[in-house]
């Protein structure tokens, strides 16, 4: 499995990436992708929401299934990639190039609470 | 413990995810699914069906019983090799099954039937043949294999492979089958393109597939068959139809042959009940996420529901199979719920997708 390092996970199979200036990106899975197959859709959620940690806040779908984006940690959502709407295959072409949406998190720490590569290669297997 | 074709191990070994078809263990998809779709489209796409059952009907009273059991009618198969699409429905007029016959000759016909409903099927037709009293040998075939070879080039591809095969089969026209020792290759496909169908000894099955890889044909799994046919306007049992609903209410009318005064099983349920739903194709206008089955669609004459849905990699829409309240037309707008949100498509008359090529209105 393409589980990068540096990088933080949830089990519900995203990846987390905590920005220069702050802020944190998240995306699906290599692994993740590869369960989903050729992703056709990928909505982010609105810019200025506010999410709370486990709250299910997008959606990826793929031809053969629908399936939900969670937010890792709660924050506010301040950015989403407009890229991944015209072109969703990108997340099965570099799943950790794709990020879905950015948060502002209420409290950094939270990050701690995630898991690492270990501990999501065990999760995931 | 799933059921395995004879090209299990195969599927394995390049790499196939599986998962559990009506109890048995297929490939879904070899690498993408909407590549393997393509090359379907464009080339040419090999598929292992061997879950579905062939059933040897033989004796004096193959014809007669078969007139009984099936909602077409196979008097309309005369010359030896030719193929019916029907549906079995049961004495509610719910569908038990959709299969394919083929004609071999008065005292034999072939059913090729679905694979989870396969022992369903059986009982069924024994449980018919038992009280109809009919003179006919119901044989199970596992000991066959089945491929599909579909796409543009599929023929040549098969000729390639099986050159002794090409005299008998070159003039075959659509749903029809000519019979080579003991091979049977139909014209006939579940994807809206040209192709072959052959049914061939389990023994010989990975061999064949092997060769026609290697002659260009790509593996395609279940996950780009599910796609084409549904670009393809075909029905999936189970998914579009099952035996709650009349097959006058699934699209396939067509295929119900009425107009002589035979007494098929289920008759007289069609007769009562008439048609009471439209059944559609949809094409989502809006963005906003993928049509899938049970989703609601909101019309002006009332509510209906979307049977089958997918994203179309050849029209690189979101499209589906729709029953609706009699009076939904083509050229409609209609609203589907996906989530929260309603999201506008348009009623179109299927297939949408035939030779590679989109059928869809501008």
């Amino acid at each position: 499995m393409n589980i990068p390092k540096e990088l933080r996970y949830t089990e519900s199979h995203e990846w987390v990436r905590r920005e220069a200036d702050g802020t944190v990106a998240i995306g699906i899975t290599d692994h993740a992708q590869e369960q989903l197959g050729d992703i056709v859709f990928v909505e982010a959620p609105q810019v200025g929401r506010k999410v709370a940690a486990g709250e299910s806040v997008g959606v990826v779908e793929s031809v053969k299934a629908a399936s939900d984006i969670y937010a890792p940690i709660a924050g506010e959502v301040v950015a989403a990639n407009a890229d991944l709407s015209a072109a969703p295959e990108k997340v099965n072409e570099d799943a950790y190039a794709s990020w879905m949406y950015r948060i502002k998190p209420d409290n950094v720490a939270d990050l701690d609470k995630l898991l690492d590569a270990a501990a999501y290669e065990k999760s995931a297997s | 413990m799933l059921k395995t074709t004879p090209l299990n191990a195969g599927h394995r070994a390049a790499g196939a995810r599986m998962v559990d078809f009506g109890g048995w263990d297929m490939p879904v998809n070899y690498g993408s699914q909407i590549e393997e779709h393509h090359a379907v489209r464009r080339e040419a796409g090999l598929f292992d069906v061997s879950h579905m059952l062939a059933v040897d009907l033989e004796g004096p009273g193959a014809r007669a019983f078969l007139q009984r059991a099936l909602a077409n009618d196979v008097a309309k198969l005369k010359a030896p090799g030719k193929a019916l699409y029907s549906c079995m429905l049961t004495e509610q007029g719910g569908v038990v099954d959709d299969l394919i016959v083929y004609f071999f000759d008065d005292e034999h016909f072939r059913l090729v039937v679905n694979a989870g409903t396969a022992q369903k099927d059986l009982d069924w037709l024994d449980q018919l043949r038992v009280a109809s009293g009919a003179q006919v040998k119901l044989t199970p075939r596992r000991d066959l294999a089945i491929l599909a070879i579909q796409g543009p080039r599929a023929r040549e591809s098969f000729w390639q492979c099986f050159p002794d095969t090409r005299a008998a089969t070159q003039d075959l026209v659509a749903f029809s089958a000519a019979r080579i020792g003991d091979m049977m290759v139909a014209r006939t496909g579940y994807t809206g393109e040209d192709g072959f169908e052959v049914i061939l000894p389990a023994a010989l099955a990975p061999a064949a597939w092997d060769k026609l890889v290697a002659a260009g044909a790509r593996p395609a799994g279940l996950g780009a068959r599910d796609t084409l046919r549904l670009e393809a306007g075909m029905n999936l049992y189970g998914q579009d139809m099952d035996e709650s609903v009349s097959p006058l209410d699934a699209g396939l009318a067509w295929t119900v042959d009425m107009k002589t005064p035979r007494d098929f099983v289920g008759r007289k349920a069609l007769e009562e009940n008439g048609q009471r739903h439209d059944f559609v194709g949809l094409v989502l206008l809006d963005a906003g996420g993928v049509l899938r089955a049970h989703q609601k669609v909101h019309t002006p004459a009332g509510e209906g529901e979307i049977t089958s849905g997918t994203f179309s990699p050849t029209l690189g829409k979101s499209i589906a199979l729709a029953r609706v309240p009699r009076g939904v037309k083509p050229g409609d707008t209609v609203q589907v719920a996906i989530r929260d949100k309603k999201l506008s498509a348009r009623v179109v008359k299927p297939p949408f997708v035939r030779n590679g090529k989109s059928l869809l209105p501008n």
